[in-house]
């Protein structure tokens, strides 16, 4: 079994638009969820998120790519050079047959999909663009990263929902340490702030109209961000011998099916995620400094959350940090895994927690130390980042410091 | 139909009950009206009547909707009714 090791990192998400900032606004306990910018926000009952403001990308894209790139593309294509850049490969001969793209994303090209159907249906057109399948497919972005960077290894999507990212990153984790791929780029990406996405959240009736409150006695809901990451994970031997810079390792990976219920959390499923992905990377609860939490904010993951954690680590809760940055780049859906990374290796890299910012009141259902609101300077060795998503599907990350 | 044997209809539909089973005295638990279930009968109760239902699944009490029993409920949506047309 190879090890596998971050080499690099990149982003797109309300916070900022590279991994730098994002840290940044993390430890300033900084918040992007605002008024949402939508055609017919009007007819909306819930107007805020967390949207990528000032994305430009006429400059980052070709006339040809922007034909072909979905929101959600755009954002993967461009957390993926950043993270390639960080990582200075080059991915040419052997190492592009044996390096792969996994990518998580629930909605895929639903932007694309919203405005052709708003043009067909609502505005009476006979045409559509002649490239909305190939835009909103959910394995556009997956592939348009393989093209940009000629990665012909093993390359394909995953979609579960909230937890795609961490269910795309541990099929990277596992295709680096088998041997079956020497380099994985993975993440995910999601852009579902359209009138028609927020539309169908709205339904639900989770959302809430005022903000992001995980794990408060206040919390009403959750609020929806956009955006992506992508980290370049590589087998440690190979990283080595080239000197290059190691974020964090990955260490174990866990799934675990509720086969409960299709919107509700189970605290047994998320439980036994938690505590497989120790298992499989050997590790005993008290070796765990933090946790980067689902945390949604809805009254239901909070508290079940809570729940597994305190039943994993009994005793070891105490000294534990447990935080959710959804309160400040909103529940990214099928790329939120992949951007709440990005806190874990904060964490373990530069010793900085990012914190649950918005927090008001303790609830008592959720008795842990949350971080509210201040970042906080802590020496953590290990991390895990947890994805609880609708339809029962768990994915727990665990991280090392490299 | 009055606003009562409307709100029993949605109610016995979701509850897959007959609507005779539907008294005004039940409350959602009784009826085995799950989450899912009261999510959808919102919905309909809002098609049905063009209102808008001020629900939040994660904070049922402060929604000024009161779901304590089919009374309640016929007693709330008459007064979104009352409200529109006021």
């Amino acid at each position: 079994m190879r090890r596998v090791v971050i080499t690099g990192a990149g982003t797109v998400n309300a916070l900022a638009q590279d991994v730098v900032g994002t840290f940044a606004a993390f430890a300033n306990g900084r918040c992007a969820i605002g008024p949402l910018d939508v055609p017919d926000v009007e007819r909306l009952t819930i107007r805020i998120g967390a949207q990528v403001q000032g994305w430009q990308p006429e400059v980052h894209f070709s006339r040809g790519e922007l034909g072909l790139f979905d929101r959600f593309t755009q954002f993967a294509v461009y957390a993926a050079r950043q993270a390639v850049a960080q990582s200075g490969l080059v991915f040419q001969g052997d190492l592009a047959l044996e390096a792969g793209v996994v990518l998580g994303t629930a909605g895929g090209g639903l932007i694309t999909q919203d405005e052709s159907f708003r043009a067909v249906y609502a505005e009476g057109k006979n045409r559509v663009h002649p490239f909305v399948v190939p835009r909103l497919m959910h394995n556009a972005a997956a592939s348009h990263v393989s093209m940009a960077f000629g990665l012909q290894g093993p390359s394909f999507t995953v979609s579960t929902a909230c937890a795609s990212s961490n269910h795309a990153m541990g099929q990277a984790f596992h295709l680096v340490q088998s041997g079956a791929a020497r380099v994985m780029v993975t993440g995910g990406s999601e852009a579902m702030l359209s009138f028609g996405g927020i539309k169908a959240w709205e339904g639900l009736r989770v959302m809430s109209k005022d903000g992001c409150r995980p794990f408060c006695a206040t919390r009403n809901g959750m609020v929806q961000g956009e955006g992506a990451a992508v980290f370049v994970f590589e087998d440690r031997d190979h990283a080595v011998a080239r000197g290059a810079e190691i974020l964090a390792e990955v260490v174990g990976f866990a799934m675990t099916s509720d086969a409960s219920d299709i919107v509700m959390p189970s605290e047994a499923g998320a439980a036994r995620a938690i505590a497989g992905a120790l298992r499989d990377a050997k590790l005993a609860p008290g070796d765990v400094g933090y946790i980067n939490a689902h945390g949604t904010g809805t009254a239901a993951n909070d508290r079940t959350e809570c729940a597994a954690i305190m039943r994993v680590f009994g005793a070891d809760t105490d000294g534990l940090m447990v935080s959710s940055t959804k309160a400040a780049h909103g529940h990214i859906i099928g790329g939120t895994g992949a951007v709440e990374l990005l806190a874990c290796i904060m964490a373990l890299r530069d010793g900085v927690i990012a914190p649950t910012v918005g927090y008001v009141a303790a609830d008592p259902d959720c008795p842990l130390d949350v971080v509210p609101n201040e970042a906080r300077q802590a020496r953590v060795a290990v991390a895990l980042s947890n994805a609880f998503a609708f339809g029962g599907m768990n994915a727990v990350l665990a991280l090392r410091r490299g | 139909m009055t606003v009562e044997e409307r709100v029993r209809a949605i109610i016995a539909e979701q509850a897959m009950l007959d609507v005779a089973d539907i008294s005004l005295d039940c409350t959602l638990e009784s009826l085995g009206v799950d989450s899912l279930a009261l999510v959808e009968a919102i919905f309909a109760i809002e098609e049905a009547f063009d209102i808008s239902v001020p629900f939040n699944a994660n904070t049922p009490e402060d929604s000024g909707f009161d779901l304590t029993s089919v009374r309640t409920i016929v007693a709330a949506v008459q007064g979104l009714i009352d409200a529109q047309t006021a």
